[in-house]
């Protein structure tokens, strides 16, 4: 394979020692921002990162809604640090199915975990597989063009409303996509399948759920004042849902981002007009009710109509300071055609790997995994972003993940705690072995092509990009 | 100029995901005087709402994107957050996404 004789050639004429081999799983933020301080951290580092998607960057490019470019721009510096000589990006390479987590420790001194959340949480009520029902996941996947997902075809032409679970960011994204007008949409890099769809849609009312009240609300300001904003819309937000304790008061006082986001729900309540006008797209904010079965349609067997509530109340606190949702018996049923859970993700485990099942994530120290009975490090293997913490926070939040974990492995290796100090075979062990799999790297200068390509397309119709959506298309592209 | 594009002109590690498009808040910088944080125009809604997701927010905070250079604000100076330590310590309550 042409790679492999040039890295042969390279490690022979270069006058550096690599001493330490590190390889980074994922390549969204958490493994960037990862592979950006080891490089800077460690003269003597070379780092491959691997994903098993042709494509780098993660949820910034498959998770960023469309209609975000600037929230895009990260990818630049993503891109100067794969272009660095001592680093390497290898897609198509899937960790349990290309190379094993034992054997990648075999080929690396360091090995940092950073694939994120790839599943979802579930809520465990009856109906939760009727068709119509998605993983919020799922259909940002889906107009984002992820290849996995392509196919997903979510039936938007049955029905005029949809009820989204959840009140994050991410749930305020899909409701908007599904309310904007497609004509917006035209010009963004969203996958053309998805907007053929959007632009066919039905849909014309947005539920977005929460079992809890506004000011326990995850969303924040921008994406709020975003989705108040869009033209024409009648947003719905019942005054009395508005009522606050004078404990909230006080917690708003200490909470700017709760606060801002309590004062722009209030304004787009007491701005808004009695009832919408004919024809005028609708988006409800409803608040205390708990999801508790989906209902099937009388009609379409085995096709979700609607969802049955309990309405709650606050009461009490968790043992992180939270508000509790408690039912209070009383139940009330919202009719639709398409729900979108928009209620969480969940790292999945592999093999060789302690997982802690309840909460989703790696046991881990400073970053530092634990061995399985959850007490000393296993030095050499690391965690980054939400495989370590949990699904929260921002692109930015992996800048600061990414410095602990980096802090750890520089300790670590100061203080002698790798046992493996030895000479690891590293990038050209990984490519022999992949040799031998027929496993079809993709490098980054052919992820390269596919962005070229992909932006070829795009200017052919007014879009940044258009992205090529399927495995197949992906993996041929590569090879021109 | 911002100071951003200062920073990074001085080789000085400022974060700027983004690249000055308001729409992350890796560029936030703590303006070490009130009356000079005074003299600043007020941030805008937009500035505001990145300034909320910012490791570290005080009451003199910006994001260095949105600061511009110019003759009044000689003398100005910026720190730059500690960021680790708000990051990992108990209690600590995970950000939005």
């Amino acid at each position: 394979m042409a790679i492999f004789r040039a890295m042969i050639a390279r490690k022979f004429s270069s006058a550096t020692v690599r001493s330490l081999r590190v390889c980074v799983v994922g390549s969204g933020p958490a493994g960037f921002y990862t592979a950006e301080k080891m490089l800077k951290a460690h003269e003597g580092a070379e780092v491959d990162i691997i994903d098993r998607l042709p494509t780098p960057f993660g949820l910034v490019r498959s998770g960023v809604a469309p209609d975000h470019p600037e929230t895009k721009i990260v990818t630049n510096q993503f891109s100067r640090v794969a272009r660095n000589e001592r680093c390497s990006f290898f897609g198509n390479v899937t960790l349990g199915s290309s190379i094993s987590l034992y054997e990648l420790r075999q080929i690396y001194n360091v090995v940092v975990l950073a694939y994120g959340a790839e599943s979802d949480r579930v809520l465990g009520i009856p109906g939760e597989e009727l068709n119509g029902v998605h993983s919020a996941r799922e259909f940002v996947w889906w107009y984002n063009g992820h290849p996995d997902f392509s196919k997903l075809t979510p039936d938007l032409k049955s029905t005029d409303t949809a009820i989204v679970l959840g009140q994050g960011n991410v749930a305020l994204d899909v409701a908007r996509i599904l309310l904007k007008p497609p004509t917006e949409l035209a010009v963004t890099d969203i996958a053309s399948h998805a907007l053929a769809a959007l632009k066919t849609s039905s849909i014309r009312k947005v539920y977005l759920v929460g079992r809890r009240g506004p000011v326990q609300a995850a969303c924040t300001a921008k994406e709020l004042r975003e989705i108040l904003a869009i033209k024409d819309l009648y947003v719905n937000i019942k005054e009395t849902d508005l009522l606050t304790t004078s404990e909230e008061e006080e917690e708003m006082k200490n909470n700017r981002i709760r606060r801002r986001v309590f004062e722009l729900l209030s304004k787009a309540s007491s701005s808004a007009a009695p009832h919408p006008s004919s024809g005028q797209r609708e988006l409800h904010f409803t608040f205390f009710r708990k999801p508790d079965k989906f209902l099937e349609s009388d009609d379409r067997s085995g096709h979700v109509a609607g969802l049955q509530f309990e309405k709650t109340t606050l009461q009490g606190r968790d043992g992180s300071g939270n508000q509790i949702a408690a039912g209070t018996g009383q139940h009330e049923d919202l009719k639709c055609g398409l729900v979108l859970k928009s209620i969480g993700y969940t790292s999945i485990p592999v093999e060789d790997l302690p997982f802690n099942f309840p909460k989703g994530t790696v046991p881990n120290t400073e970053g530092r995994v634990l061995s399985s009975d959850f007490a000393k490090p296993d030095y050499g293997l690391y965690v980054c972003g939400w495989l370590k913490r949990g699904p929260t926070g921002i692109i930015a939040t992996n800048l600061y993940d990414a410095e602990e974990t980096v802090a750890s492995i520089s300790e670590d290796l100061e203080k002698g705690k790798l046992t493996s100090a030895s000479i690891k075979p590293g990038r050209e062990g990984l490519l022999q072995l992949l040799e031998r799999r027929k496993v079809q790297v993709v490098t980054f200068s052919d992820w390269e092509k596919i962005d070229s390509e992909e932006k070829r397309l795009g200017s052919l119709k007014g879009k940044p990009r258009e992205k090529l959506t399927t495995w197949k298309d992906l993996l041929e592209v590569t090879t021109k | 100029m911002s100071m951003l594009e200062a920073a990074h002109e001085n080789d000085i590690e400022l974060e700027g995901a983004c690249e000055g498009s308001l729409a992350c808040s890796t560029c936030h910088v703590i303006v070490m005087d009130v009356e000079q944080y005074n003299k600043l125009e007020d941030p805008t809604d937009e500035e505001n709402d990145m300034l909320d997701l910012a490791f570290g927010l005080t009451e003199t905070s910006r994001l260095g994107c949105q600061v511009i250079a110019k003759p009044e604000l000689d003398g100005l100076r910026l720190a730059l957050p500690a960021a680790t330590r708000n990051f990992a310590v108990d209690g600590y309550k995970p950000k939005p996404h």
